[in-house]
């Protein structure tokens, strides 16, 4: 009896979508579904923000069919924000305006998130950014609604760098040095309250311009009071120029930094024979340290013809989230295309083995349990030597 | 740190400020000549500057990386090909946007404009072209050679680059002074400087002057650029903006117009902006950071030219007879 009915249920199932099939066959007729990808893909973070992008690309390949069969036209809308805060809040002045964007995936500055994301908490646009680690990224009131992250945070990211520095490098003094922007600040100075507390001596604590390219104040400095560790709280474009200009005055101290320094480019700019001694944080876990993503880095490798960076599988589990989420507040609102509202509700409830890990958030945006990883630079970026990889929940979950 | 390590820093800072002040006064002198001759602010320089260091970068790394020569002739060859086509370029800049306002007596703000709409085009498409090859950043490569450095005292530690940089810096200031004062080449722009009218009507060609003028003012531009590459390391297609604004400064300090005022200024803004950095975290106790030093140098420039309005020697002085 049962068997039957269901047997029937199937068969009408399958007319249905028959028939369903045929009318989509000329346009999909619920409508298009736009999601963006919001990173720097011109000026010094390109290198990152194209690698977030490319990632998220792949995903919407493998995952598109989420939507697409529930009749769905998908398009990705890649946004670039060239690191600029400036240009991130124009971006996204525009993006609130087309009704056929549900999501952002972005943005790789936390500079520029913290801005953006106010201008998406006014239309409710969820954003689920793939590698923005300052605190304020998930702790503003304003944008709780719709700010999310996959990865971790810089006032769990700097204390790990601390205790590595303290306890594997034996650190008794140290120079703290950052570029003054919303992440190399917060980085630095997470680093520096969490190495002060194990009773290092913080020698010079400083910031310096985010275009400076001329170090050489504090690099004399440091020739004479010869601290352990220069800590650089900043981005890996500066990162490798300070790296670099230490070597060349042959200051011998060891060189530390947060994720800002997690590129290819790193070794590129500071020379690889410049690259002794140093050493950074990051929260992008190492392709080749994630089983799960190991066919993702050939798919990568054959189709863009380079190899992905650390945020891009990030940027493709950022992607599935979204996806995820959009599918499920279409199948609650009957098939429909879901509000912005429900995307950015439904975001909260996705959960799955991802690329990087468990993907699921607290009620805050954050990632539950996020990845930290200390990483030693080798001379070229497939020579670096993951120390270790610590898990950590949010600090407030 | 105490007073004695204070004073241990007080060799290699001057020596870096010596190097940065010159680089700032090799830029300068494209700001002044322009200034001199034509009354324009030619910010478009600092881009000028921007691609001679990028073009010396990239002869450096895929013309004669690996070819053995010594590093010293590499250099040159990088150099040389900097100036060829920044010189090219700041010609070609002054015909295109420039020379035709000025044939139309335009008012003096209008090329000012122009030349700011110039600067912006270059970057971004400087931006383009290294953007189609996946590039952003050129690092300047490496040099073993240069790293190395002669060791006066225990304090005193000069290296290779720092040499290299004051001994090119030196070489164009001496050539550009001897062109101008004792050549006849010279004469001719310093009459054209003088007035434009009475030197055509003298058979000096005018628009040709004007034109060595940019071709001098840009090579020495591209010069600097790849001696500043060489000093920190990389250059992009921004980096022309921030020297090339405190090159202009140092140009106004020493009197814009003025050639030797543009060395002195140069010199001046480029020592004090390193003493800056190094010794004002010291006397503060780390409360004033490094971050600040453009802060200091700029407000004691802003002393400078309050008791000295037209800078440290002032413009040079025409005699209309």
């Amino acid at each position: 009896m049962n068997h039957k009915r269901t047997r029937l249920a199937l068969i009408a199932g399958i007319a249905a979508a028959g028939l369903f099939g045929l009318g989509s066959a000329s346009a999909a007729d619920k409508g298009t579904i736009k999601i963006v990808t919001h990173s720097p893909l011109s000026g010094p973070n390109s290198p990152s923000g194209e690698s977030i992008k490319l990632g998220a690309q792949l995903a919407l390949e493998d995952y598109g069919k989420l939507l697409t069969s529930q009749g769905f036209k998908v398009q990705l809308q890649p946004e670039d924000d060239q690191a600029n805060p400036n240009v991130g809040v124009a971006n996204a002045n525009r993006l609130i305006n087309d009704p056929d964007i549900l999501a952002v995936v972005g943005h790789y500055n936390s500079g520029v998130f913290i801005p953006s994301s106010e201008v998406y908490a006014k239309a409710n646009l969820v954003a689920v950014s793939p590698a923005n680690t300052n605190p304020q990224v998930t702790d503003r009131e304003s944008t709780r609604a719709i700010a999310n992250r996959i990865c971790g945070r810089d006032d769990v990211q700097g204390p790990v760098g601390a205790d590595f520095a303290v306890k594997d490098l034996k650190a008794k003094k140290v120079y703290v040095i950052n570029d003054k922007t919303a992440y190399g600040a917060g980085v630095a100075d997470a680093f520096e309250a969490a190495v002060k507390k194990a009773g290092v001596k913080v020698m010079l604590a400083s910031g310096v311009d985010d275009k400076e390219t001329d170090f050489s104040s504090v690099l004399n400095r440091a020739a004479i009071d010869k601290p352990d560790i220069i800590y650089f709280g900043g981005y890996y474009q500066q990162g490798g120029l300070l790296l670099k200009q230490m070597r060349q005055k042959k200051v011998g101290a060891v060189f530390m930094g947060g994720d800002g320094l997690d590129s290819g480019d790193l070794q590129k700019i500071a020379g690889s024979e410049n690259v002794t001694k140093a050493y950074f944080t990051t929260l992008g876990v190492p392709l080749s340290k994630l089983p799960a993503a190991k066919k993702f880095a050939e798919v990568y490798k054959t189709k863009f013809n380079k190899d992905p960076e650390a945020y891009s599988a990030y940027g493709y589990d950022s992607m599935r989230v979204v996806l995820q989420a959009i599918a499920d507040s279409a199948k609650a609102n009957g098939g429909n295309k879901p509000s912005r509202e429900q995307v950015a509700a439904a975001v909260r409830k996705v959960k799955f083995d991802g690329l990087t890990g468990k993907i699921s958030f607290n009620s805050r945006g954050d990632i539950e349990v996020a990845k930290y990883v200390v990483v030693g630079v080798g001379p070229t970026p497939d020579k670096n030597d993951v120390k270790s990889i610590i898990e950590k929940k949010a600090p407030n979950s | 740190m105490n007073f004695s390590e204070g004073l241990q820093l007080l060799p290699i800072t001057l020596t870096d400020g010596l190097v940065l002040g010159l680089l700032y006064a090799v830029i300068a002198l494209g700001y002044t000549m322009v200034y001199g001759v034509l009354g324009l602010i030619n910010f478009a320089h600092a881009e000028i500057f921007m691609v001679g260091g990028i073009v010396g970068i990239e002869v450096l790394t895929f013309g004669t990386a690996g070819t053995g020569m010594h590093p010293a002739l590499q250099l040159l060859l990088a150099v040389t090909a900097a100036m060829l086509i920044s010189g090219a370029l700041a010609v070609v800049t002054e015909r295109i946007a420039y020379r035709p306002l000025r044939l139309r007596n335009a008012p003096r703000l209008v090329p000012l404009i122009t030349a700011c709409g110039v600067s912006l085009f270059l970057q971004d498409f400087v931006r383009f072209i290294e953007s189609l090859f996946g590039n952003f950043i050129r690092p300047f490569p490496d040099f073993e050679f240069f790293y190395r450095s002669v060791e006066l005292s225990d304090s005193v530690i000069v290296p290779y680059k720092s040499i290299a940089i004051v001994l090119v810096g030196v070489a164009m200031l001496i050539g550009l002074t001897y062109l101008v004062n004792y050549t006849r080449l010279g004469r001719a722009v310093r009459a054209v400087a003088q007035d434009q009218k009475a030197s055509a009507l003298m058979g000096i060609d005018v628009n040709r002057m004007i034109a060595l003028t940019f071709l001098v003012g840009g090579a020495l531009g591209g010069v600097a650029g790849v001696l500043y590459g060489l000093q920190f390391g990389k250059l992009d297609p921004f980096s022309g903006f921030i020297p090339g604004i405190k090159a202009f400064t140092a140009a106004v300090l020493g009197g814009i117009g003025n050639i030797p005022g543009a060395m002195l200024g140069g010199i001046v803004l480029g020592v004090l902006e390193v003493l800056a950095g190094t010794y004002l975290p010291i006397l503060t106790d780390n409360a004033v950071g490094t971050e600040y030093k453009d802060i200091f140098a700029f407000g004691i420039l802003i002393l400078i030219l309050i008791f000295r309005p037209s800078g440290l020697l002032g413009r040079a002085t025409v005699e209309k007879v």
